[in-house]
């Protein structure tokens, strides 16, 4: 029992320091690596255009459910012009970044991890290196700088269709007036409010989008299975740690981020 | 009387275990510079391993690998990128990028390892495709052509850098008798063209003696045999007995079956 939790510790700390090796060697790769900008484009088209329908249709679900909940919450105290505050920093503060990044990783993260996972089986990221081509500069490096970039653009349409979802189901079906809703709106959202929702999109972003890139990248490594099992094993894995990896940062960011 | 050669590489002692099953258990091989090389052995003898091994693709747990006189260290990045600069590898799956066209599968190793500007890259990826003729197929994804040309665009990017030898894993493997006469006679042709050194490994007797200049056979993690293609095949040692007429042990039993002497 005691040598089970052992070997269970050493084994998480060895995969720690392992990922922790992975993340630092694809942070120096950019420098490695040529015509990366073409790279950095396909994989922003991989994150941002393709995943756009996905935030717009969630994005606006989010508002209409907030806008309705919101609405009989607030209408028991009369407050219901209030109702664009709480829309507005739901959305900002928590929902954006985080209902957008657990979207992005369900599907770019995964997308990338079953690419990655295929590519070790085809022995295609050997090829690379036997090419003298650095892997991690090549596969991984233009995917972590296009999370930076896109996970906070995503969170920023989600937060704006979120706001026009409220609006929908807030003013034109449960009769808030719209210049209320509106105000209220841009009285709540600070400068402060919009930085923070970027710098957790970017965490979140640089982060699952290692963890995914980690998984596909060793997916020989991390399963006991092989070939098609091994990709579909690395895939689970990379979007259920992922997604409590968005969860677990965003509290720890909240909580210094927290104000009345 | 002419001295020899020195070697294009050497290999000395390679040990690899995978979970404490010995697969390379000390293999030492010395490959003539400009010749024609092939470790013959049966499937699962570690041959792929040992070609990986000298790649550094796997990491060998112990043993010496010398590319022209350089020691190959395991941290000595500097004489590794030069080994990768100067060597092709042909992997039995052919390892080509699907979401990438034949053209641009060749010229990956130029983008990424030379400062060559884009219009001469292309070039040289052009000729590589022409060279192994197929350079009809430049816009085609690897998807979209046969097994037998799915090889030649592997070889065109693997000697497009115009290396100082190359590296052939299985380069037959999954291919019918015509096919694989056609990969071992282009394997000839290009080594003569391009003047590289071709180490190759594979378990097809017949092709392999055709065209190498020297054999070897891997069996037990070790070398059994090492010789010109005429020794191997009169030697009698055992083990090579054993793996070259091994067509030859399969007709008797057939024909023992047919006379019923084996019922």
């Amino acid at each position: 029992m005691i040598s089970h939790v052992g070997r269970t510790f050493l084994g998480l700390v060895e995969g720690l320091g392992h990922f922790a090796v992975f993340c630092a060697g694809a942070a120096l790769s950019p420098w490695k690596t040529r015509k990366l900008g073409s790279r950095i484009l396909r994989a922003v088209h991989e994150q941002g255009a393709v995943c756009l329908p996905v935030i717009v249709v969630v994005g606006v679900f989010t508002g209409l459910v907030l806008g309705l909940q919101g609405y009989h919450v607030l209408s028991r105290f009369g407050s219901e012009g209030l109702l664009g505050t709480l829309v507005s920093l739901s959305l900002v503060r928590e929902m954006a970044p985080v209902l957008a990044a657990l979207m992005l990783v369900g599907q770019a993260g995964s997308a990338l991890a079953a690419e990655l996972g295929i590519q070790r089986n085809s022995e295609q990221i050997a090829a690379l290196d036997t090419m003298g081509v650095n892997s991690l500069g090549y596969l991984v490096a233009p995917r972590l700088i296009a999370s930076v970039l896109i996970f906070p653009a995503q969170a920023a349409l989600f937060t704006v269709v979120g706001l026009w979802g409220g609006a929908l189901s807030g003013s034109l079906l449960l009769g808030v007036d719209s210049s209320v809703y509106w105000a209220a709106v841009e009285r709540a959202v600070e400068y402060r409010d919009l930085w923070e929702c970027f710098l957790k999109a970017a965490v979140f972003g640089l982060g699952t989008i290692s963890i995914c890139a980690y998984m596909g990248f060793h997916a020989d490594r991390h399963s006991s299975a092989a070939g098609a099992r091994a990709v579909s094993a690395c895939t689970t894995r990379a979007v259920v740690l992922s997604s409590i990896a968005v969860l677990v940062a965003d509290y720890v960011l909240s909580s210094f981020f927290i104000r009345p | 009387m002419t001295a020899k050669p020195p070697p294009a590489l050497k290999i000395e002692g390679l040990k690899k275990s995978f979970h404490g099953r010995p697969v390379l258990d000390g293999v030492d091989l010395s490959i003539p510079k400009g010749s024609i090389f092939t470790v013959l052995g049966p499937s699962g003898a570690g041959k792929s391993v040992f070609l990986k091994c000298i790649a550094h693709v796997i990491v060998p747990d112990a043993g010496r690998v010398e590319f022209e006189g350089r020691v190959l260290e395991t941290h000595d990045r500097a004489s590794r990128a030069d080994f990768r600069r100067r060597c092709g590898f042909l992997f039995q799956g052919n390892a080509l990028f699907d979401s990438l066209t034949a053209l641009e599968n060749v010229a990956l190793p130029l983008e990424q390892t030379t400062n060559l500007p884009a219009a001469a890259i292309r070039e040289r990826a052009r000729e590589a495709l022409r060279q192994l003729d197929i350079a009809d197929f430049e816009s085609h994804h690897p998807a979209q052509l046969s097994g037998g040309m799915q090889k030649r665009l592997a070889l065109a990017r693997a000697i497009v850098t115009h290396p100082d030898i190359v590296l052939f894993d299985e380069p037959t493997a999954g291919l019918d008798p015509l096919r694989r006469n056609a990969v071992f006679a282009m394997i000839a042709k290009y080594r003569r063209r391009l003047d590289f050194t071709a180490l190759v490994v594979t378990h097809d007797v017949p092709e392999a003696l055709a065209t190498s200049d020297r054999v070897a056979l891997l069996g037990q993690g070790r070398i059994a045999f090492e010789g010109a293609p005429v020794e191997f095949a009169s030697s009698n040692d055992a083990s090579v007995a054993a793996f070259r007429d091994s067509t030859a042990a399969l007709r008797e039993t057939l024909r023992s079956l047919e006379t019923g002497e084996a019922l």
